[in-house]
């Protein structure tokens, strides 16, 4: 008798299944995600390329500072050089569509997990599976419940980017100091608003490194979803393979490099000053340790000062 | 009567771990924390007090005795396994998360070991958060929590982050912070044991004045017995999940339940915790006006003593005598004691305490007297007896004598020999 287990032909008839009974739900998602391709790559593609340029760079400037800036303009004046800028906006809105679903889909996750220990563990093994299954692997699923194009691509690039997302959000809100959360508790706070007073504005830090890594791992998965014919950088890395062209391979290799540093830099700004500015109050301002020198040590040097503060608030309880 | 406990707890017990329940009955029957085996922790056990309203009711105990959790139970932050906790007509324990939170807004405020202030608000936003969370409008609460800021010294202070200010100040926020909620009860978790000794002092001082006028109820936990003694009407002693014994600091001090108890107030700084009265004597001579000289001289030459306090038939004290100005009189022939009463008497309140007898005893040429609220000498406090009282043994300074030199018991016999002689005393007076 052969020792086989059969778990490729389980797989398969588990996805068989699927294509078969929830087909409409796929096709549904494949409209989703092209309609939002579109709009994004729209937005990046149809404005004079210099003018998008140039907007970049002052949102990085308002980011970062002026070498940030200059470094996008030449970063982006390269990638226009080496002609692939029309590729790298199509890669671009594939990563920015691909890591706001990923987003979108791992907070609530992370959130959820961080409040319940079972959600918590039965998620855990599900994102180690995720995080470590070989890139290429979620191309063939993906493939046949999307077809070829963009739709397989984005599928491929959420299911592989979301573990961290969900990782860190989980982490940062369990790591949330837990008397401020028990003062919430303290003072009747119910858990929507200890959520959204206490946890999510004290795990932000911990949010914002899980968002950076999403949009690195999309980035990178969006080359390999060249396979899939999702088009753009990855399209060209994957053709330059095949046909062993090396100056291609390299110009939309150093495309990619030149793009991952950009998103990385901005996204890992999110914590500071400027880019609170530059997001407008969107999100509170986060803790940030230091103390100014010279503080007084206490406000009772004059203790004359408090038995009068004292008086005056008796005076005021007194009052109706 | 019952309106005037503030909160109540009957029988509280708080086991963490598998089969809590069955872990209680366990104890209830008798069983030791020990033999309670490795995965279930009895973190309180059977713990029943009252709390009166507006008292300052302190729990003290080493970490791991329990205090902390007993704190949590009491506002349900960590339900309790077994017992009741009842605020006025209210029931913590088994109340639905709504109602209990409700009791929280409107009953019960916190102020935590380390500060627990929400680092993205400011001082203003942070003092008024539980207004907010009791849903007042945003510019009567800001008023309120401006109003709330002063008192606790942070004027100025409004708009600045937590992360900006010291220890100390941080500490007035979350105390401001749980004034502001104008709660009845105030939860205090080990409020001032971050603070450096220095900052803790001045907090103690300002929540006892500002205690003061407020008069709330005032749950305060600690591990320092000095601070407990400081501040605590009563104190509750816990070891190992139990409560030892409660009584007033006094009490802990002066009738340790146990050896436990003993061995933990041996460190107290005792001249901060007793007060006169309890240290005083009985007076071991005092004259009434009426006595005259005479009967003044022969109280002091009975009791080998130089001057001796004088008082009304009521007991209210007048002032003092010394045996010469005494001897003086009846050398004299004068029958008026009333001439030479000195009034610097100097005498103390019963209930001020030891560390502020020692200048005033030092001044007074008798042994420190102590008054009571309608003037009335109740006692003396002999110096003998404050340095006896320092050294953990108030009972070895009975039989001491703290005097100046008396006259010489002759001296005085002759000059009432001589009194009796003229005609100015009767015999029978003298002995």
């Amino acid at each position: 008798m052969e020792y086989r287990i059969h778990f490729g032909d389980w797989i398969t008839s588990g996805l068989d299944w699927i294509s078969a009974n929830l087909n409409w739900f796929f096709e549904f998602l494949r409209a989703v995600y092209l309609g939002m391709y579109d709009s994004v790559n729209w937005v990046f593609n149809t404005p004079p390329v210099l003018v998008v340029v140039i907007v970049a760079a002052l949102l990085a400037l308002l980011a970062r500072g002026w070498k940030f800036g200059i470094g996008t303009a030449v970063g982006f004046l390269f990638i226009l050089g080496v002609n692939q800028w029309e590729n790298a906006m199509d890669s671009l809105s594939l990563v920015v569509v691909s890591a706001f679903l990923a987003v979108l889909v791992s907070i609530p996750i992370g959130i959820w997990a961080a409040r319940n220990d079972v959600v918590s563990a039965i998620v855990k093994p599900i994102m180690d599976f995720l995080q470590t299954m070989p890139a290429l692997v979620y191309l063939i699923p993906a493939i046949a419940l999307f077809r070829i194009g963009v739709a397989p691509g984005i599928f491929a690039t959420v299911l592989f980017a979301m573990a961290p997302g969900v990782r860190l959000t989980e982490l940062g809100i369990r790591g949330v100091d837990h008397e401020v959360v028990e003062a919430g508790h303290a003072f009747g706070a119910g858990p929507a608003r200890i959520l959204r007073q206490i946890q999510l504005p004290l795990a932000m830090p911990s949010i914002m490194a899980g968002i950076n890594q999403i949009i690195m791992l999309s980035l990178s998965m969006v080359v390999i979803a060249g396979f899939v014919g999702a088009g753009g950088l990855g399209g060209e890395v994957t053709k330059a393979l095949s046909a062993l062209d090396k100056p291609l391979g390299f110009e939309a290799g150093m495309a990619v490099v030149i793009l991952a540093i950009i998103l990385d830099r901005f996204t890992g700004a999110f914590g500071n000053k400027r880019a609170k500015a530059l997001l407008g109050g969107l999100f509170n301002r986060l803790p940030r340790g230091g103390t100014p020198p010279g503080e007084p040590t206490g406000g009772s040097d004059n203790p004359e000062a408090i038995s009068d503060l004292v008086d005056e608030n008796r005076a005021t309880r007194a009052a109706p | 009567m019952t309106d005037t406990i503030a909160l109540k707890a009957t029988g509280l017990y708080k086991v963490f771990g598998k089969h809590a329940d069955s872990a209680v009955r366990k104890l209830q029957d008798g069983a030791t924390r020990e033999q309670l085996g490795g995965a279930t922790t009895a973190a309180v056990i059977d713990a029943s007090f009252e709390v009166k309203r507006g008292e300052i009711f302190v729990v003290m105990g080493l970490s791991g005795s329990g205090k902390s959790t007993l704190i949590r139970t009491l506002n349900g932050l960590q339900p309790a396994t077994a017992g009741t906790v009842e605020i006025g007509a209210d029931n913590i324990t088994g109340a639905a998360p709504k109602r209990l939170r409700d009791i929280r807004r409107k009953r019960m405020s916190m102020v935590f070991q380390h500060f627990a202030l929400l680092p993205h608000r400011t001082v203003l936003d942070n003092v008024a958060y539980g207004l907010e969370i009791q849903g007042m409008p945003r510019a009567e609460r800001e008023e309120k929590a401006r109003k709330v800021t002063e008192v606790v010294g942070l004027g100025g202070w409004e708009d600045k982050h937590p992360s900006e200010l010291s220890g100390g100040m941080q500490q007035r926020v979350g105390l401001a912070r749980a004034l502001a909620a104008d709660t009845e009860i105030l939860l205090m978790d080990e409020a001032f044991s971050a603070l450096d000794p220095l900052i803790r002092r001045e907090m103690q001082e300002q929540l006892l004045e500002l205690q003061a006028t407020l008069g709330k109820t005032i749950i305060f936990i600690t591990h320092d017995l000095n601070e407990a003694m400081f501040l605590g009407d009563r104190i509750a002693v816990m070891r190992d999940g139990r409560i030892v014994q409660i009584g007033t600091p006094e009490d802990i001090l002066t009738n340790p339940a146990n050896d436990y108890v003993e061995q933990f107030v041996q460190d107290v700084d005792r001249t901060r915790v007793l007060t006169a009265e309890s240290v005083m004597r009985k007076p071991r001579a005092v004259v009434h006006l009426t006595a005259g000289p005479h009967g003044a001289l022969k109280a002091m030459r009975d009791e080998q003593m130089s001057g001796v306090y004088v008082i009304k038939r009521d007991r209210t004290l007048i002032g003092w005598v010394s045996d010469r100005a005494c001897l003086d009189l009846v050398r004299n022939g004068d029958r008026n004691l009333e001439s030479i009463v000195q009034s610097d008497h100097g005498a103390v309140s019963s209930d001020t305490a030891l560390s502020e007898l020692f200048i005033p005893s030092l001044e007074s040429a008798l042994p420190l007297g102590v008054v009571d609220a309608k003037n009335r000498l109740i006692g003396v406090v002999p110096r003998v007896t404050l340095l006896a009282t320092l050294g953990g043994e108030p009972d070895a300074a009975r039989e001491a004598s703290p005097d100046r030199d008396p006259i010489p018991s002759h001296v005085v016999d002759k000059a009432l020999e001589v009194a009796i002689e003229s005609g100015a005393l009767k015999v029978e007076e003298v002995d």
